[in-house]
């Protein structure tokens, strides 16, 4: 069965907070969460977070746009009703492609920049009326909260979070 | 402390020498080209282009004029290919006059080029030292070295251009601004006010004395606050005060030059953001130049403390400079084709008729190339990776001032063969050698500069 028993290690300075991840990693623990009010430079390094990959869907959420942008204009300027407006050479699509690059521009970063936002929602978890799940209100004010699981030897643990600088430690019931 | 090796000096040497000598030879062989030899030249064209039975018959009748060397015979047979015998006559002069106008254009194309690689590197400088950026210290004396080159390359410019005269710039010629002459221009000479010879000249030493005064104060200053005492950080601020106000000179001048130096070529065409669509394609340069000196210097072990967070950010800028360039160069392309007034759209009619390849593909190797390869973030810190960009950006570049002069002088008889490659060779022989020159003469780092440690730890 898992353990249903997590630490709370509260620090109060983000330095303080980086040397205790490094400890702790050091003694080989995992690391829960670090919940802090701000971000903290090189916190994910130390905590050895995988990179994101945020910036290659926004990429590929760029090219669906231009292509959103291409067939669209394709289709509605030459195709359908390649209407004479003003003398424009409605041709084909590359002729008259400068008249058509704002808008394929716009909506290559519409596309890329609201759908990565989009993602980061879903990959994070975040909607109007979800409950937070903070498990200490000071860590949005000025106190940082790593929570560790306890699942072998609960004293050695709070000894060596003691160690780091906390300035409280919390045992606490998830329920699960 | 850079020391310049004889290798460097040798390879510079060869390079002058080489582009001298094909320079020269394109010269001289562009400049016996007479009216009657470009009279057989454009028969020969006129038949190759799809007159069928024609063709091997005007063939053997070129060669069978050349043979003889008779110029009546020529006469007629060029006469041929064309309906008027006039207009002929003043075709055929035209053509002679492009033909030898190019070894000129080839000459001010490469000058222009490698000056504005320095000139754009004193921009940087100025707004690294103005915005008192922290990354940027350690890689000063490299910018340095580079502006070292501004005042040779842009003197040579002027000289070129002045000595050129009206095969470059027709406005040179004074037959153009005499209403008694039958080359009278009236709106040339409507213009005669800013674009006459005195007036360029003048211009031009005001730019050329105002760049370089900056750039000699600010290179004082610059070692003058490496043997000041510690915590004195007065040239520091002076260096910070004049490159503030050289940054509002630079604008004006900058732009000015733009209009004197390569605008005016046509004098006919005019558009309104000119100056900073050739500011942009500076900076390009220059910062790539700056990062493959860099990268040179770092590979020789001679800038210890540059890591590859400093070649990021040159990257960075690189990448940015990039897609600015390809704004200002669409907005002015596709303005003036939206709007297709005869006066103005003629100027790309002849670089999409004539130019076609080099039109269309110094965007691919100006935006679309950077863009794809720049745009991830591990790829700026790979030193190679950069190099081979920042080589396809320098092409590129060079291209687009070629497609900026050529096609004013030379119309359609361009091509990239001796002239041109000797013209690059030969002042890319030049600006590597003064460039090194000036890095060796001074330590590589800027050790009094008050946000050296900031620079040295430098980490993104």
């Amino acid at each position: 069965m898992e353990a249903s028993k997590v630490i709370h290690a509260i620090y109060n300075d983000d330095d303080v907070l980086m040397n205790a991840v490094k400890q702790v990693k050091a003694a080989k623990y995992h690391i829960d969460e670090v919940y802090t009010p701000f971000p903290v430079h090189g916190l994910d390094k130390a905590m050895g977070l995988a990179p994101t990959r945020l910036a290659i869907c926004a990429f590929m959420y760029g090219c669906v746009g231009l292509t959103v942008a291409t067939l669209m204009m394709n289709f509605i300027m030459i195709e359908d009703w390649p209407q004479d407006i003003g003398g424009k050479p409605s041709f084909s699509y590359l002729e008259n492609m400068p008249a058509f690059v704002p808008i394929m521009f716009e909506l290559t970063v519409f596309f890329a920049a609201h759908l990565m936002v989009i993602t980061f929602y879903l990959r994070s978890k975040m909607w109007p009326f979800k409950n937070a799940e903070n498990p200490d209100p000071r860590t949005t004010d000025d106190h940082f909260l790593m929570e560790i699981s306890v699942t072998g030897n609960q004293n050695e643990l709070e000894s060596l979070l003691g160690q780091t600088g906390a300035v409280e430690i919390n045992i606490v019931d998830k329920a699960h | 402390m850079y020391t310049l090796s004889n290798r460097l000096k040798i390879v510079s040497l060869a390079l002058i020498v080489v582009g001298a000598i094909l320079w020269g030879t394109g010269y001289y062989t562009s400049h016996h080209v007479t009216q009657d030899d470009v009279k057989i030249m454009l028969a020969e064209e006129a038949s190759h282009g799809g007159h069928g039975d024609a063709h091997a018959v005007a063939d053997t009748h070129a060669t069978e004029s050349v043979a003889h060397g008779d110029a009546h015979a020529t006469n007629d047979h060029a006469n041929a290919g064309h309906t008027e015998v006039d207009h002929g006559d003043a075709h055929a002069e035209h053509v002679m006059h492009q033909i030898h106008n190019r070894p000129y254009s080839a000459l001010y194309i490469a000058a222009f080029f490698f000056m504005m690689i320095a000139l754009g590197a004193l921009a940087f400088y100025a707004i690294q030292q103005a915005a008192q950026a922290g990354w940027s210290p350690l890689l000063f004396r490299v910018m340095e070295g580079i502006t070292y080159y501004l005042l040779p390359g842009a003197l040579i410019v002027v000289a070129i251009a002045v000595i050129s005269g009206d095969h470059i710039f027709v406005w040179m010629n004074p037959d153009m601004v005499n209403p008694e002459s039958a080359d009278y221009d009236k709106l040339v000479a409507g213009k005669s006010g800013w674009l006459n010879t005195t007036g360029f000249v003048i211009r031009a030493l005001i730019f050329i004395t105002g760049w370089s005064v900056y750039r000699y104060f600010s290179r004082k200053f610059s070692l003058a606050q490496d043997d000041a005492p510690a915590g004195d950080t007065r040239y520091f601020v002076k260096n910070f005060r004049i490159s503030a106000a050289f940054l509002v000179f630079f604008l004006y001048t900058e732009s000015m030059m733009s209009w004197d130096w390569i605008m005016s070529v046509d004098p006919h065409w005019f558009s309104t953001l000119f100056g900073w669509y050739v500011l942009a394609g500076m900076l390009v340069c220059a910062v790539t130049v700056m990062a493959m000196i860099t990268i040179y210097l770092k590979s020789k072990g001679l800038l210890p403390n540059v890591n590859n967070s400093h070649i990021h950010d040159l990257a960075k800028f690189m990448f940015g400079f990039s897609i600015f360039w390809t704004y200002l160069w669409f907005s002015q392309f596709m303005l003036i084709w939206y709007s297709n007034i005869p006066e103005e759209v003629t100027y790309f009619i002849t670089r999409i008729e004539d130019y076609n390849l080099p039109f269309f593909g110094m965007v691919a190797m100006n935006f679309l190339f950077p863009l794809l390869l720049l745009m991830n973030s591990d790829f700026k810190r790979v030193s190679w990776f950069v190099i081979m960009a920042g080589v396809v950006i320098l092409a590129g570049h060079y291209i687009d001032i070629f497609n900026m002069i050529m096609p004013a002088t030379v119309g359609d008889r361009w091509f990239i063969g001796m002239p041109e490659i000797g013209a690059v060779l030969l002042f890319a022989g030049l600006f590597m050698f003064i460039v090194f020159y000036a890095i060796s003469k001074q330590s590589l780092v800027p050790k009094g500069n008050p946000f050296i440690k900031e620079s040295e730890n430098f980490h993104y």
